[in-house]
């Protein structure tokens, strides 16, 4: 029952399968009814130490509407980090008014760091190129709620998978659920073998594109994702691809009828606006569903809902 | 001849460590790693050594010293077949093969630099794994990212 209560999410990895079925449980009871006031009397820091106002709002929303209160800074330059506090005093000193800590930070690693010298829970918001946990759940929550199950997906990962954290972490997860994984980017930008070998691990199959059009009519789920120039070492790396997929409406003819357009946005052009009215177009649900989910965490972690 | 030849590679010392069977590439990043160029006892280098084992081989023998856990994992992280020989009083007290602890904490700097030990003063952890080819590699706790032998840069 209490599996999930007082613990730190991190990374995804941290979750078991039954774990990640429990919260995207109690995700759609929020679903149903997101203003229930089970947060009265409690307090969650929201700590962003670099902006991502997406992030950060979808949090304090998500508390909001439960009824739970604020604290916390928006961007590393209004806090004492500005004076040279040390990560482990923030933590320390912020766990003394509230009952979890959303953290958003920069650095690789962060986050882990934070959970270990913390006395309340830590939700990691994003440790700089590392992990983003909460989106992976969102991921989840709306492929399982879009198909129905999580189980046999035919998934097409698209773009920079490479660099792509949140692609990174949700063949990880779908990993758990018998997927078939259709890996779809530029020569360059191809899945990191250490990725790669977790989906052999678990016994499933992959499949490498450079065309997305000839995957189209086969997945349930095509994942687009940015390709961002902040994580490439090289410029030149980035001119070479920044163009290399854009999903138009007039692509998604021969898709199946179940299929789902997700992207864990922002978009800058990768999907053509004219794929926005489209019903298979499912990008804006998804990021709506990241209130409920973080809901449903933050309620499991404290132990308010099983 | 050949006698003579074993008689100076092993020459004895009365108390302190030796260590033997260091690749022979690796015997100066030993030297350095143990900060052996401020010792103040006497220290015998030997490189390019006839070897059964190694074809050729490096030993490092150090008079009046014994080396701690930490520094003994430095050394496996180092040259991870070499072997540790105590000597107490002209007699062997302690002989073995150095092998890879499964992890190891405030030896290495982490090669990342977005990681949050290369900015905080945070004692860095390493778990010791095999990629599917065998290969050692240090995977941080906190970035996790990993890195291979040729990146290690020792705290
Ligand atoms: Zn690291």
């Amino acid at each position: 029952m209490s599996q999930l209560k007082n613990r730190s999410l991190v990374s995804i990895t941290d979750y078991s399968k039954d774990d990640i079925l429990k919260v995207l449980e109690i995700a759609a009871d929020f679903e149903k009814d997101p203003r229930q006031p089970i947060l009265q009397g409690h307090v969650i820091a929201s700590l962003f130490f670099e902006p991502s106002t997406r992030t950060r709002l979808s949090f304090e929303s998500a508390v909001q509407y439960l009824g739970g209160s604020i604290v916390g800074f928006a961007s590393a330059d209004s806090s004492s980090v500005q004076k040279g506090e040390s990560l482990k005093d923030t933590i320390l000193t912020v766990s003394n008014y509230s009952d979890l800590i959303v953290m958003r930070n920069p650095l690789d690693g962060s986050a882990r760091y934070a959970s270990e010298v913390s006395p309340v829970p830590i939700i990691n918001a994003g440790d700089g190129a590392n992990q983003h946990p909460t989106q992976c759940l969102l991921d989840l929550y709306s492929i399982q709620k879009t198909q129905g199950t999580l189980e046999n997906i035919h998934i097409a990962m698209v773009g920079d998978l490479k660099y792509g954290r949140t692609v990174h972490s949700l063949v990880q997860a779908m990993s758990l659920f018998n997927a078939t994984f259709h890996l779809v980017s530029p020569e360059s930008l191809k899945l990191p073998s250490a990725v790669k070998r977790w989906i052999s691990e678990a016994g499933l199959e992959y499949h490498q594109y450079t065309d997305l059009s000839e995957v189209i009519p086969n997945v349930d789920i095509i994942y687009m994702t940015r390709i961002q120039r902040e994580r490439f070492p090289d410029p030149l790396e980035y001119e070479a691809v920044k163009n290399a997929y854009v999903l138009e409406n007039k692509m998604l003819e021969n898709s199946k009828d179940n299929m789902r357009v997700l992207h864990p946005l922002p978009r800058v052009n990768e999907i053509s606006t004219d794929v926005d009215d489209n019903p298979k177009a499912y990008y804006f649900q998804q990021a709506q569903n990241g209130v409920y989910v973080r809901q449903a965490l933050i309620a499991a972690i404290l132990g308010l809902k099983q | 001849m050949k006698n003579k030849r074993t008689e100076l590679q092993v020459s004895a010392i009365s108390n302190g460590t030796v260590i033997d069977h260091i690749s022979s590439e690796n015997t100066f990043r030993v030297f350095q790693i143990l900060n052996l160029d401020q010792a103040k006892n006497q220290v015998y280098v030997g490189t390019n050594l006839d070897s059964k084992k190694l074809g050729k081989k490096g030993i490092i023998k150090i008079s009046g010293r014994f080396f701690k856990p930490d520094e003994i994992n430095k050394i496996a992280l180092a040259a991870p077949q070499a072997t540790l020989i105590e000597i107490r009083d002209y007699v062997i007290s302690k002989k073995e093969k150095i092998v890879l602890p499964k992890t190891v904490e405030k030896v290495v700097k982490c090669y990342n630099p977005k990681c949050v030990t290369n900015h905080q003063q945070i004692p860095t952890r390493f778990n010791i794994v095999k990629d599917h080819h065998g290969v050692t590699k240090l995977a941080c706790h906190y970035c996790e990212k990993t890195m291979v032998q040729e990146d290690i840069i020792f705290v």
